[in-house]
């Protein structure tokens, strides 16, 4: 059985914003499920007593002050922008016209 | 879209029972964000409180805002919630510009504060709100929609967005459902979000503004049928931002199901937007595609374990709460359930305590906030908090009238006087010349005069009849311009007229 389905893969790649072709599918699906199937072993060690991992370092509770720090100028944040507009950010339409 | 034909709220209510939950996002009022240092004040110049982490920038690492934490552990203690020994922060995916990461970092499956509840009163009677889960996530940016129908996401050309909101700590309160509460559905969804504003408000933790958008309702509104025990299908209608759009915004929607459901029709799961100007909800994102998020822990942030002992320091810092607050008062006010509830609902408490603070008795502080200047933020169309008089001041004018410096006809002047903006109610006392006449000399002359302008009634007093003073007490108070001590002068003409 394949630990992801073809169509998964297509959800996911929607999900993404991720336009794959027919042929792209068929080719990621199969190496994804190879991929999955390979982490997939891990399982097979993995005891009831060890929970599953999140992060690699044995800590808890590190938080800052709550103090001010210096931002960016309107400026600096809008120069990497691919477009700008009134002082913000210009992005593409969101949704389409309602149907 | 099809036509839908509302049933009339009665018929509704008769026909099927309501089930309503509530999610509320409230901004923290910290001075920094969630996860990095820029300030979170409300209507900066767009983009201006805004660095690499909130931006969402390659390389840059979120740390979590103490003060924020502290916040939350408040809030969900005060709704009598359980606060987790260990939980964390979870990527919550999606592809829309108002977040710059193309995640909000939230919590999924392991919230801070679970299993609470909230009291509140609908016509005297209480409901138990059960509360789901608090949990810690950051705000969203905001965007504007340009071209297209007015301001409207849907046809716009393109968006402008401002990231200075994107990264404000938000605490989401999430209830269980809201049953059984039949026809008062609508004033139990506005009492719990009052209640809920004035609980955070009594924390300090938050401004609670709801025009501002500190504070906004999700409001999830399904029906069943009378008897049945399914739930219906549930709507969820986005950012209800005022308490009285919360009421409306469930009756309408309870109308609005009904007459499809009615009509044999299916109630479509969607969100919706409450249209202010209609007091109707109108159809926003449909979820024909179950949203899917894929949610999972945050990599960037290490778990959370707040010690009990940290938590317990928290639970004694908690302030007197305000249910608490109410049944206090209204000991110690003397009031009815009625009359404090009518000074809940004037948003009086704070001003009334403040005034009997600064010197004056209950009786009179309510006196004054609830008839004399409710009056008037009533014509001027403000709340009372807002008129633009202090309890000091208030207190001041009681002070005067106790001294029977003024009487209540003259006090009600020098409110004028102060609303007026003619200065403090010293000053106005002082420009407006409002004292009560207390030399004696001077209202002998004012009584002899009036006996002599009313024989006929100052007569019948002579014979006996004492009821007849009222009329030369008021003669003598119009010839004094009001400025007399009313007890005073009837006392002095019953002197006068062999009746003392």
């Amino acid at each position: 059985m394949s630990a992801i389905t073809r169509a998964e893969v297509a959800h996911l790649a929607r999900l993404s914003r991720l336009a794959l072709g027919e042929d792209e599918l068929d080719h990621l699906a199969a190496q994804l499920d190879q991929i999955i199937s390979a982490v997939a072993r891990v399982q097979e060690v993995a005891a009831e007593d060890i929970p599953p991992t999140s992060h690699a370092l044995p800590l808890t509770n590190v938080y800052r002050a709550d103090e001010n720090r210096p931002s960016l100028t309107p400026e600096q944040a809008l120069d990497a922008a691919p477009a700008a507009e009134q002082q913000r950010f210009r992005v593409p339409r969101i949704l389409d016209e309602e149907a | 879209m099809s036509v839908e034909t509302p049933m009339k709220y009665d018929d509704a209510l008769a026909r099927f029972e309501p089930v309503l939950g509530i999610e509320t996002h409230i901004e923290l009022g910290t001075v920094s964000k969630m996860f990095c240092g820029c300030k979170t004040g409300f209507g900066a110049e767009p983009n201006t409180q805004v660095c690499p982490v909130c931006l969402g920038l390659p390389g840059t690492l979120p740390v979590t805002n103490r003060a924020a934490i502290e916040g939350i552990i408040k809030i969900g203690l005060a709704l009598n919630c359980d606060i987790v020994e260990w939980c964390r922060f979870a990527r919550k995916n999606y592809f829309y510009p108002d977040m710059p990461k193309n995640y909000q970092i939230s919590q999924y499956d392991e919230p801070l504060c679970v299993d609470g509840h909230l009291d509140v009163e609908v016509d005297g009677e209480t409901y138990r709100i059960e509360i789901e889960r608090v949990h810690m996530e950051e705000d969203t940016g905001k965007s504007l929609h340009v071209g297209g129908e007015t301001g409207r996401i849907h046809g716009a050309d393109y968006s402008l967005v401002d990231y200075n909101r994107a990264g404000i700590p938000l605490v989401e309160i999430v209830t269980k459902p809201i049953t059984a509460t039949g026809e008062r559905a609508p004033l139990v969804a506005r009492a719990y979000a009052g209640e809920l504003r004035d609980l955070v408000r009594s924390l300090g933790v938050s401004d609670v503004k709801m025009e501002q958008g500190s504070m906004r309702c999700d409001v999830n509104v399904s029906l069943m049928p009378r008897g049945a025990d399914e739930w219906g299908t549930r709507t969820e209608t986005k950012n209800v931002n005022s308490l009285r759009s919360v009421e409306r915004s469930v009756r309408s929607e309870i109308e609005r199901q009904a007459g499809v459901l009615a009509a044999g029709g299916r109630i479509t799961q969607e969100t919706r937007h409450f249209q202010e100007a209609t007091g109707t909800t109108t159809s926003g994102r449909s979820k024909e595609e179950a949203q899917d998020y894929r949610y999972f822990p945050e990599p960037d942030l290490i778990p959370m374990a707040p010690a009990r002992e940290w938590v317990e320091e928290l639970r004694a810092t908690l302030p007197e709460l305000p249910a608490a607050r109410r049944r206090r008062v209204q000991g110690e006010w003397g009031l009815t359930d009625l009359e404090l509830r009518d000074v809940v609902n004037a948003g009086a408490l704070d001003l009334i305590e403040d005034t009997i603070t600064a010197g004056a008795d209950a009786g009179s502080a309510r006196k004054w906030w609830m008839n004399e200047l409710s009056r008037r933020a009533t014509e001027q169309s403000v709340e009372l908090a807002d008129l633009p008089i202090t309890p000091a001041q208030v207190a001041r004018v009681q002070q005067m009238v106790d001294a029977k410096e003024l009487n209540d006809k003259l006090a009600r002047k020098v409110f004028e006087g102060v609303l007026a903006g003619e200065g403090g109610p010293d000053e106005v006392v002082a420009a407006r010349g409002l004292k009560v006449v207390s030399d004696t000399g001077a209202l002998e002359a004012i009584i002899d005069q009036v006996i002599a302008d009313n024989a006929d009634a100052a007569d019948k007093v002579r014979s006996g009849k004492v009821a007849a003073v009222g009329a030369l007490v008021g003669a003598v108070m119009k010839a004094s311009r009001g400025q007399a001590d009313a007890a005073g002068a009837r006392e002095l003409l019953l002197k006068k007229l062999d009746q003392a």
